[in-house]
C-alpha cells in the first residue's frame, strides 16, 4: 500500500479518564468502517483525524498529505480538505437548506467541481426541501442535507460519525441506499463509524475493529469477518460479505448464478444483467459441513472447501473458517456448527469438506457494474 | 407648551447619551463576551467579576472613582488635554465613558450567555466546512447569538437611561450639557415643578414597560428559533 493512496492514523494520549492508543492504516478508497462498542474511542479517533481534538502524540496522513505530525505539524480543521457528518445533523438553524448546502462550497464558478450541486441534490433527494428551514425537516431529511453539505465542500476524505444512530428504523432504511450510491458513484474515500454490524456489512470495504481505545484488527471486510480469532466471527449473527459477479440467470427456475473466487452460488432472485457485481452475505449459521459430497438434497449450494482454522465459541458450538475450492484457494466462508457434529465429522484444519449453504442474502442491485 | 420645550432638552440629551453608549457597548462588549464564553484561561472569571462590579457597587462609589479617573489629574484629564480641555468630568464625553462602564455588565452578560448557548458544535461544523475562525464568527456565531445581542442592546440602553447616581456624581446636572432625564426629574421635584416631573416620570414608566415587553418578545422568538 503506497502512501499516496492510504489513510494513516496514529493517536496516543489521554483525554480525561480515557486512554487512547489507536493506530491503523487503510487504503484511501471505498468505505473504511471503524467498528466497536460505544465508548471505545471511535469518535475520538475520527475527531483527531479531523483536527477537532488535538493529541500531542498523533500522526495523520491522508493520500500523501500530512495533516498532523506530533506537535510539529498540525493543520487546523478548516484547512483540511475533509467532510464531516456528525451523529446529529447539526444543520445551521438560521440558514435555509440551500444555504446550508452551499456553506462549505468553494466560491467561484470557474473552478471545476468534482461534486456538482445538482448531482448531490438529486442523489440525496433533497430538491423539494431546498427553500425550507432545517427546523421543519424530519430526522432523515436533516441527515441527508448534512451529508450533501459535507459533499459539496469538495472533500478528499469524508468522515461519518454514526450518521444513522440517531435515526429511527424508517429513516435508516431511507438513508442506507443513499450511502451505497454515494460509495459506488463518487470515488471518495469514506471513514465510517458505527456500532451496528449490519451497516458494516452493507457499506464497508475495510474494517478497523476497536476495543477500549485500541485497534484490535484492521483489514479487508471479508478477511476480518472470517478470522475466527477475531470477535466478529464468534458473534451470534456472524456472517461473511463477498463481492460476487452475476454469471447467469436461469429464467424458468428464477435462479441467479453468482460467482465468487473458488465457487458459485445459485439463489432465487430477480433477473440481473450478466456481469453485474453484487454484494452477497452468507450467515455462519446457514452454512453446514459434510465430510463427503452429500447425496441428493434440497440444498442447492454444496461447495467443496478446505478447513482453514476453527475456534470453539462455548461448550456447545464451534465456528470454522473455510476456503472455497478443492485446493482451498478461494473466498472464505464461516460455518457455525455444534461441537457434537464437529467431533463426529472428525474434521481438522487443512481437511477437505463440503460446505452446504442454505441461504445467500443478496445486496441491493447497484449501478456499480462498471468496475 | 412651554413645559414641553423645557423638557425636550434633557430628553434629547438622554437619547443621545443612551444611543451612543449602546453603540459603543456593542463594539466593546461583543468581543469581550465572546472571549468570556470561549476562553479557557483560569483568570477568565476574575475578569468577568471586574466587568460585573458596576452591577453591585453603589452608584456613588462608582461615580467617585470615575470622577477621579476623568478629572484633571486622572487619565481622563490627560485625554482631555489632547484637545485642550482640562477635564472630562462634567462633560458629555465623560458621561458617555461613565455610562459605558456602568452599563457594561448588563450588555456583556446576555451576549455571553447567548454565545455559550450556541455550544461548540456549530463552530466545529463550520470548521469542517472550511470556514476560518473569523468567518465562523461572522456567519455562524453572530447570527445565532443575535437575540442575545438584541437583549444586551435593549438592556444597555435602558440602564443608561435610568442611571442617576453616577451621572449626578460626574455630570453635575448642567442644563444642555449633562442634565439628562433622571437628573432633570430630581431637579423638578426639588424646585416643586410637579407638572414637568409628572410628565417625565410618566414617560419613563411607559418606556420601562415597552423595554420589558420587548425583552419578553425577544426571549420568545429566541426559544422558537432554538426549538
Amino acid at each position: 500500500m503506497s502512501a499516496e493512496h492510504a489513510i494513516r492514523a496514529e493517536f496516543r494520549g489521554r483525554l480525561g479518564a480515557f486512554e487512547l492508543d489507536a493506530s491503523f492504516s487503510a487504503p484511501a478508497k471505498g468505505v473504511t468502517a471503524l467498528f466497536g462498542p460505544s465508548g471505545c474511542g471511535k469518535t475520538t479517533v475520527l475527531r483527531c483525524i479531523a483536527g477537532l481534538n488535538r493529541l500531542a502524540e498523533g500522526f495523520c496522513e491522508i493520500d500523501g498529505q500530512v495533516w498532523q505530525d506530533g506537535e510539529r505539524i498540525f493543520l487546523p480543521t478548516h484547512k483540511r480538505p475533509l467532510g464531516y457528518v456528525f451523529q446529529e445533523a447539526s444543520l445551521f438553524p438560521h440558514l435555509s437548506v440551500r444555504k446550508n448546502l452551499m456553506f462549505g462550497a468553494p466560491r467561484g464558478e470557474r473552478r471545476r467541481k468534482a461534486v456538482a450541486f445538482d448531482e448531490v441534490v438529486d442523489l440525496l433527494g433533497v430538491t423539494p426541501l431546498l427553500d425550507r428551514s432545517p427546523r421543519n425537516l424530519s430526522g432523515g431529511e436533516r441527515q441527508r442535507v448534512a451529508i450533501g453539505r459535507a459533499l459539496l465542500s469538495q472533500p478528499k476524505l469524508l468522515l461519518m460519525d454514526e450518521p444513522l444512530a440517531a435515526l429511527d428504523r424508517t429513516s435508516k432504511g431511507e438513508i442506507l441506499p443513499f450511502l451505497e450510491r454515494l460509495r459506488d458513484r463518487l470515488s471518495l474515500p469514506i471513514v465510517y463509524i458505527t456500532h451496528d454490524i449490519s451497516e458494516v456489512e452493507r457499506l464497508a470495504d475495510q474494517v478497523v475493529l476497536m476495543q477500549a481505545g485500541r485497534v484490535g484488527a484492521a483489514g479487508p471486510l471479508a478477511d476480518v469477518q472470517s478470522d475466527p480469532s477475531l470477535p466478529l466471527a464468534t458473534a451470534r449473527d456472524a456472517a461473511v460479505t463477498l463481492e460476487a459477479r452475476v454469471e447467469a440467470y436461469d429464467a424458468p427456475y428464477g435462479l441467479l448464478t453468482l460467482a465468487v473466487p473458488g465457487g458459485r452460488f445459485a439463489e432465487p432472485a430477480a433477473p440481473a444483467p450478466i456481469g453485474e457485481r453484487r454484494r452477497i452475505r452468507i450467515v455462519a449459521r446457514d452454512v453446514s459441513l459434510a465430510r463427503e459430497r452429500p447425496g441428493p438434497s434440497s440444498i442447492l449450494n454444496i461447495l467443496p472447501a478446505r478447513i482453514v482454522s476453527i475456534r470453539q465459541i462455548d461448550s456447545n458450538e464451534i465456528v470454522a473458517s473455510l476456503a472455497l475450492g478443492e485446493e482451498g484457494a478461494g473466498a472464505r466462508l464461516l460455518a457455525r456448527v455444534t461441537r457434537k457434529s464437529w467431533d463426529a465429522l472428525e474434521l481438522a484444519p487443512g481437511a477437505r469438506a463440503y460446505a452446504q449453504v442454505k441461504a445467500v442474502a443478496l445486496g441491493p442491485q447497484g449501478d456499480n457494474a462498471s468496475d | 407648551m412651554d413645559a414641553f420645550a423645557h423638557i425636550w432638552g434633557p430628553v434629547r440629551l438622554t437619547i443621545e447619551l443612551a444611543g451612543l453608549t449602546t453603540l459603543a457597548l456593542l463594539f466593546v462588549a461583543t468581543p469581550l463576551a465572546w472571549w468570556l464564553a470561549r476562553s479557557r484561561v483560569w483568570w477568565k472569571e476574575t475578569a468577568a467579576t471586574v466587568v460585573s462590579l458596576p452591577m453591585v457597587l453603589p452608584p456613588t462609589v462608582l461615580g467617585f472613582y470615575l470622577l477621579i479617573a476623568l478629572g484633571p489629574s486622572g487619565p481622563g484629564g490627560f485625554i482631555a488635554g489632547l484637545w485642550g480641555a482640562r477635564t472630562l468630568a462634567f462633560t458629555f464625553t465623560g458621561l458617555v465613558i461613565a455610562s459605558i462602564i456602568s452599563s457594561m455588565p448588563f450588555v456583556v452578560q446576555p451576549i455571553r450567555n447567548a454565545f455559550a448557548a450556541i455550544g461548540d458544535r456549530p463552530l466545529e461544523v463550520a470548521a469542517t466546512l472550511r470556514a476560518s475562525p473569523t468567518r465562523a464568527f461572522w456567519t455562524v456565531a453572530l447570527p445565532l447569538a443575535s437575540p442575545g445581542l438584541l437583549t444586551g442592546a435593549v438592556l444597555g440602553f435602558a440602564h443608561t437611561v435610568g442611571e442617576f447616581g453616577v451621572i449626578l456624581m460626574i455630570g453635575g446636572n448642567i442644563p444642555g450639557r449633562t442634565r439628562v432625564l433622571s437628573t432633570a426629574i430630581f431637579d423638578y421635584v426639588e424646585t416643586m415643578q410637579w407638572r414637568e416631573a409628572n410628565i417625565l416620570a410618566g414617560g419613563m414608566v411607559a418606556f420601562a414597560f415597552a423595554v420589558i415587553l420587548s425583552m419578553m418578545l425577544i426571549e420568545k422568538r429566541f426559544a422558537r428559533m432554538r426549538g
